[in-house]
C-alpha cells in the first residue's frame, strides 16, 4: 500500500540527484552521523543527570535549558540528512526490516523527548527521584532504538 | 617493510579471519563502534561549547571536567576497544586506506589538542572555569577539538568507500604514495 508513495519518494528530483552523486551519499552520511553526535551528547548530558551521574551539582533544570537548543539542532541536523538519505534509496529502505524498526520509533522518541520530557525536565525543582530515572531510561531506550536500527539499515535486508 | 609483513600476519590469525567473516560479530562490533560516538564525540562537543562559552555559561568549565570527563574517558575506551577489533579484522585494507590514513593523523591532532589543554590551559581553571567567556587558549583547544572530531567521524565514515583502494588501480601516483599501495600484498 506504500509502496508507490516509497516509489514516489526515490523517483523525487531530490532522491535522483543524491543517488546520482557518487561522493554525496557517503558525504551526508558522515554528516548524518555528526548530527547523531551532537543529538547523542545534548540527550546524554541531561539523562546523565537525571539518573543522578554527571553534574549533579547543578539543577536538572539548568542543565535541561543549556542542553536543549543543542538538542534541537542534533535532532533538525540528523533528521535533515536521514531525509535525504532515504530518498535517494527509499525502496531499498521499504523492504528493509531495520528501516522499519527505526522510522516506526522515531515519532515515539521525538514526542517523549519534546512532549513530555522536555516539559518535566525543564521545571524548577525536579530532583533525582525515582520519576527522573524512569524518564531517562525510556529516554534512552528510545533514542538507542532508533541508532541502534538506524545503523543496522546498512547491514539487514 | 615490518608493519605491511606483520599486518599481513595479522590478518592471518584465526580471530581475525573469524571476525571478518561473521555473520554478526563484525557489524555488532561496527554498531557499538559507530552509537559510542554518541557518548564519546557527544560529551566531548557538550564541553567544547562550554569552552567557546555558547553552551551552559551557568556550569563551571571545572564541574565538566570533573564530572563528565569520566564519562568521556568511558566512551573513548569503548571507541577504542571496538576500533581495534574492527582494524583486527582487515588490518591490510585499513593499512592502505587513505581515509584511515587520515583518520589516524587527525586522532594524532586531537590527541595532542588534549594533552596540551590539560598540561597548560586547564592548569589554571580555578581562575577562569566560572566566566562565561573562557580565556582564547581555552577557545582555540575547543574549536581544534571540535574541527579534529569532525574530521575523524568524517574520515571514518568515508573508510568504508573503495574509491582510492589499492585493489582498484589505476590510481593517481599521489593516492598510491599516500595509501601506501604496493606494499603488504605479497
Amino acid at each position: 500500500m506504500l509502496l508507490p508513495f516509497f516509489e514516489w519518494c526515490e523517483a523525487t528530483w531530490l532522491g535522483q540527484y543524491v543517488r546520482d552523486s557518487l561522493w554525496l551519499f557517503p558525504v551526508i552520511e558522515a554528516v548524518h552521523l555528526l548530527g547523531f553526535c551532537l543529538l547523542g551528547g545534548a540527550l546524554l548530558i541531561v539523562d546523565l543527570r537525571l539518573l543522578g551521574f554527571g553534574l549533579r551539582n547543578q539543577s536538572i533544570a539548568e542543565i535541561a535549558s543549556g542542553a536543549d537548543r543543542w538538542l534541537v539542532r542534533g535532532v533538525l541536523l540528523t533528521m535533515a540528512t536521514g531525509i535525504l538519505l532515504f530518498l535517494s534509496e527509499a525502496v531499498k529502505c521499504y523492504y528493509n526490516s531495520s528501516f522499519w524498526v527505526m522510522i516506526t520509533t522515531l515519532p515515539f522518541a521525538l514526542l517523549f523527548t519534546f512532549g513530555v520530557r522536555r516539559r518535566v525536565v525543564m521545571r524548577d525543582g525536579l530532583v533525582t527521584s525515582w520519576g527522573s530515572r524512569l524518564l531517562a531510561t525510556v529516554s534512552l531506550a528510545l533514542w538507542f532504538t532508533v541508532a541502534a536500527a538506524g545503523r543496522w539499515i546498512g547491514f539487514s535486508s | 617493510m615490518l608493519i605491511p609483513s606483520a599486518l599481513d600476519w595479522l590478518a592471518r590469525t584465526p580471530w581475525s579471519i573469524a571476525l571478518h567473516e561473521s555473520q554478526y560479530m563484525w557489524p555488532l562490533t561496527e554498531s557499538a563502534h559507530v552509537l559510542t560516538l554518541g557518548l564519546f564525540v557527544g560529551s566531548t562537543a557538550m564541553l567544547d561549547l562550554r569552552l567557546l562559552g555558547v553552551a551552559f555559561t551557568g556550569v563551571p568549565v571545572s564541574e565538566l571536567t570533573s564530572r563528565l570527563l569520566p564519562w568521556t574517558r568511558a566512551g573513548f575506551t569503548i571507541m577504542v576497544t571496538t576500533g581495534l577489533l574492527l582494524f583486527y579484522a582487515t588490518p591490510v585494507t585499513y593499512y592502505q586506506s587513505l581515509f584511515f590514513r587520515i583518520k589516524v593523523v587527525l586522532l594524532l591532532a586531537a590527541g595532542i589538542n588534549v594533552l596540551v589543554f590539560h598540561a597548560r590551559t586547564h592548569r589554571t581553571v580555578s581562575a577562569w572555569g566560572g566566566d562565561d567567556r573562557p580565556p582564547s587558549a581555552a577557545r582555540v583547544a575547543a574549536i581544534i577539538s571540535l574541527t579534529a572530531w569532525t574530521g575523524v567521524v568524517v574520515a571514518g565514515r568515508l573508510i568504508a568507500y573503495n574509491w582510492f583502494s589499492c585493489d582498484i588501480q589505476p590510481q593517481s601516483a599521489f593516492v598510491n604514495w599516500v595509501s601506501g599501495c604496493g606494499a603488504g600484498t605479497p
